[in-house]
């Protein structure tokens, strides 16, 4: 059994190396071959991109070499994907290799795509990126007072950004001494400050407390870099002295490319993780259609149900379980406290009021994220 | 004209707001989605959307829980 992983982010070598031990017997008679292919030989901690754009983590600790992270048997290689033939069950790289497969994982990310609102790219700052988060770091630290405005698109990754982006802002600023010279101003795409709504519940009125404004159904039209004005599709506007948005996401140039999905989302049985219409064919993290978060621990979580039923379809004949929709977000609530959201296609999330330890135990999950990676956590 | 379906049953986040607000990028003028909640809150907030950004509510309807919220882009 030929299985081929395509993308080597967190969902991908996540179910490589749960793969590598639950087949490790297959894999060492030549019953089962485990093959993954990324476009990078290093693998990055995005959520570490928040704390890059703070000056709170370094560039560097924010990888690792991608063969460092894999079990032993693990065909790895830096050749991406260019075509996708599904039909023969094979695909096609960038160096003009040919890679054959049994299943096929298609993990292959998201990424930001700011280019799709006029003015977004060139006049706002943004951390989803090693590039950007540096740049709006220098932003920052050169920033004296006047309006920040926080503004996204829809979709995005880490749903949960928005939030501590300006619960950040507040504390970065009140540590700088500047914070009475700074106006914060939020604004969200749907009826409340956040999507989940006991989250709303929980941050509206701190917002309210820390003097940060808000602005609801607001979703970004365009950019008037000149007048320092954005717009939304709801007929709004706002001025701003330094604009931070979380872009509207696509999914990656070759999914789009190769007409798997309309902006890069593969349309994705949401209990299966099949790609619709075939069955040999699996889709995990930011690059599905499901309505869930596009977040780490969606591809975690994902990856561990697909683990578990591609080695019993190579052991059994079938696969055993169905994915539940779970989805675990830490939410730094500024630069000392944090609390979670945790939730599934049944129970939605029950936030508790943040607190220092949660805040803690999300730093050190920053360091422990590399044990997930390696499938051990 | 087509109508696209999004299943956005047991979808806390982003929410099936969200997902519609992310779709009415990938249909075309004069297309119809269909969105289907649990969340008896999509009855009130999906419309109030539609009609800020001046598209059209077509319908709500509840069936066995879920709520079917039909729509369509009018520019």
């Amino acid at each position: 059994m030929r299985i081929l992983i395509v993308g080597g982010g967190m969902g991908g070598t996540i179910l490589a190396n749960n793969l590598a031990r639950r087949l490790a017997a297959e894999m060492r008679n030549g019953k089962a071959r485990l093959t993954i292919l990324s476009a990078s030989d290093r693998h990055m901690y995005q959520p570490g991109l928040l704390y890059l754009a703070f000056g709170r983590m370094t560039p560097d600790e924010l990888y690792r070499e991608q063969a460092s992270l894999l079990e032993p048997g693990i065909e790895f290689y830096v050749d991406p994907v260019d075509e996708f033939r599904l039909d023969k069950n094979e695909v096609k790289t960038k160096s003009g290799k040919t890679y054959g497969y049994d299943i096929i994982v298609i993990a292959t990310g998201s990424r930001p795509s700011p280019q799709d609102i006029p003015g977004l790219a060139e006049h706002a700052e943004q951390f989803y990126t090693e590039e950007s988060a540096l740049k709006m770091f220098k932003r920052l630290r050169e920033f004296q007072g006047g309006k920040v405005v926080i503004a996204m698109g829809v979709p995005h990754k880490c749903p949960m950004a928005p939030l501590e982006i300006v619960f950040m802002l507040h504390d970065y600023f009140k540590d700088r001494g500047i914070r009475d010279k700074v106006k914060l101003h939020y604004t969200y795409p749907i009826g409340r400050v956040h999507t989940l709504e006991n989250v709303a519940k929980w941050a509206a009125p701190e917002m309210e407390r820390l003097g940060i404004t808000y602005e609801t159904l607001f979703n970004l039209k365009e950019v008037d870099g000149g007048k320092k004005i954005i717009r939304s599709e709801e007929g709004g506007e706002t001025d701003y002295d330094l604009l931070v948005t979380i872009p509207a996401h696509r999914g990656m140039e070759v999914i789009e490319k190769n007409g798997l999905g309309q902006r890069g989302w593969i349309p994705t049985h949401r209990h299966r993780l099949t790609m619709e219409g075939r069955d040999n064919v699996f889709v995990l993290g930011d690059t599905t259609n499901l309505p869930i978060s596009k977040a780490g621990s969606t591809a975690h979580f994902e990856a561990e149900t697909l683990g578990e039923n591609i080695a019993a379809i190579v052991k059994l004949g079938t696969p055993v379980r169905d994915y539940d929709g779970k989805v675990f977000c830490f939410i730094e609530a500024g630069k000392d406290r944090a609390t979670y959201a945790m939730f599934d296609y049944l129970n939605p999330p029950q936030p508790r009021p943040p607190t220092k330890v949660v805040h803690w135990f999300k730093l050190a999950y920053n360091q422990m994220y590399w044990a997930t990676a390696r499938g051990l956590l | 004209m087509t109508r696209k379906v999004i299943d956005a049953r047991g979808s806390f986040c982003p929410g099936p707001l969200m997902e519609l607000i992310a779709a009415m990028k990938m249909v075309e003028v004069g297309d119809e989605i269909e969105i289907l909640s649990s969340d008896r809150g999509s009855s009130t907030d999906i419309p109030e959307w539609i009609h800020k950004v001046k598209h059209e509510h077509l319908g709500t309807e509840e069936r066995n829980g879920v709520w079917h919220v039909l729509v369509k882009k009018t520019h």
